[in-house]
């Protein structure tokens, strides 16, 4: 065992030895395969750690929103819905609400005001998210000018700022009262923007939703379901850019381990040829160039996923901000939960290390089966 | 130190380091757990829907409310031109939609 282990060392010597006489090709390739982990483990990182907050945060989120629509756009809701939709066996309650976008002209930022079901801070108060706060410069006691729809200005004063914390779900959010709302948007007293339902049954919810269409065609009701579908598919592999970031790694992936694969250079023949004159046997040469492919592929890979994971939850993945931010002045400032799963180390494993690995073995063992004289010359 | 034993050393590291992280990812969403706890009530107290992440149109801010034809809503030819629309895959419901109508 002890002899087994020393003569696994000794290969390894002598495979490390090998790299290191191509340093600078070593070297290059182990910082590009390094980014190229990187790249693949900082991706799938992100994208599974924010599916699996959406799905937990937005549990909360309500059972059924009903939109109207007219002429295919989403438009208010007249009041008397409720008592139509209420009637319907099943429903326990049915509340509207009000919500709308504000575009803020000073620093170009959209901001989403809400009115809470019960609003402490009171007519002529606002509480807002971080993210208007840090974009605005605004803090507690501050007051924020607002131009209504008739081109009047009102100024609302900020009573409270939300917790950093929630600003993954709050960072533009600005919370206002029913009466303030209605005055900046000039939204009739008898019209919401949509109604929330709850349901006594969830088993019942599709069967609600099909009755509220057929009851009033104009409506099309959102099931928390759907919203939580939502999210799963925004940061699906199959989604956009992903499957470009990761088609374009595989891609380089392929080349890189073609390249390999369809042949040595003349020196690696030439050095396999002087250690089967020397000696060596086959089963020793493909040893050594699975030391030589382990070296730099499991190099690569615990560097690649190490590095992506503090990318991803140390840094806020900051590399990935300018994609996300597109054109939004307002961006949140938001800390991911660390959520990861083995399998996505195991996917990344035999994406990387196997392939390359075996990519490398195959060339040597054709050229360690060769005659070692017409190999040398 | 002989370059094996470095070697092998250095791959003991990396693996530990990468144990490391599991053990870091765990005890973190453990105590990440009332702070999520909260972000739902918050999302049950304001009747949310979305998270906020992509504030630069309406439509890419709360994606699981935007009607069907919000990308094309300036005129039927309008192609979607905010960045975040990249990154968004159709929702199923239009690929179905589409299935219907072809």
């Amino acid at each position: 065992m002890k002899t087994s282990i020393e003569r696994q060392k000794n290969i390894i010597d002598f495979a490390l030895s090998s790299l290191l006489r191509r340093k600078r090709k070593n070297a290059g390739l182990l910082v590009v395969y390094t980014l190229l982990v990187f790249a693949l483990a900082s991706v799938i990182f992100f994208s599974y750690a924010i599916k699996k907050e959406a799905s937990i945060i937005l549990q909360g989120s309500p059972e059924m929103i009903v939109q109207r629509t007219i002429a295919g756009r989403h438009d208010l809701i007249p009041v008397s819905y409720i008592d139509r939709i209420q009637k319907i066996r099943g429903v326990s309650s049915v509340k509207r609400r009000l919500w709308g976008y504000y575009y803020d002209p000073v620093v170009g930022a959209n901001y989403t005001l809400i009115v809470p079901e019960n609003f402490d801070a009171g007519v002529g108060n606002i509480s807002i998210g971080e993210g208007v706060s840090r974009t605005r410069l605004v803090f507690e006691g501050d007051t924020m000018e607002f131009r209504t729809y008739d081109g009047k200005i009102i100024e609302l004063t900020i009573k409270n700022i939300l917790s950093s914390e929630s600003e993954i779900i709050s960072s533009d959010l600005l919370m206002i009262s029913e009466a303030d709302f209605r005055r900046l948007f000039g939204t009739p007293e008898d019209y919401a923007v949509d109604l929330t339902l709850s349901v006594r049954n969830p088993r019942e919810l599709s069967t609600i939703a099909g009755k509220i269409s057929e009851m009033m065609p104009d409506t099309r009701p959102i099931l928390r379901d759907e919203i939580l579908r939502t999210y799963d598919s925004v940061f699906n592999w199959r989604g956009g850019i992903l499957v470009i970031i990761l088609s374009g790694a595989l891609l380089a992936f392929v080349i890189f381990a073609w390249d390999k694969a369809s042949g040595l250079s003349l020196d690696e023949r030439r050095e396999i040829g002087i250690l089967k004159a020397i000696g060596w046997e086959t089963s020793d040469i493909i040893q050594m160039k699975f030391w030589e492919g382990i070296a730099i592929s499991l190099t690569s890979f615990c560097s690649g996923i190490i590095f992506a994971y503090i990318h991803v939850f140390f840094t806020d993945a900051f590399l990935f901000e300018p994609v996300l931010k597109g054109w939004s002045v307002l961006y949140p400032h938001f800390k991911l939960v660390p959520f990861i799963d083995a399998s996505q180390i195991s996917t990344l494993f035999f994406l990387s290390v196997v392939p390359y690995t075996v990519a490398t073995i195959i060339p040597s063992w054709r050229a360690a089966t060769v005659d070692p004289d017409s190999v040398m010359r | 130190m002989r370059k094996s034993t470095f070697f092998l050393s250095f791959i003991s590291i990396g693996l530990l380091l990468i144990v490391a992280m599991f053990i870091h990812a765990s005890f973190k969403t453990k105590s990440e757990v009332q702070s999520l706890m909260r972000k739902c009530e918050m999302v049950k107290r304001l009747r949310l829907t979305d998270l906020c992440l992509f504030s630069e149109a309406s439509y890419t801010r709360h994606l699981s409310q935007a009607a069907l034809d919000t990308a094309f809503q300036d005129h039927p030819a309008c192609l979607e031109h905010f960045p975040s629309g990249s990154l968004l895959g159709p929702p199923p419901m239009i690929r179905r939609l589409n299935e219907n109508i072809y």
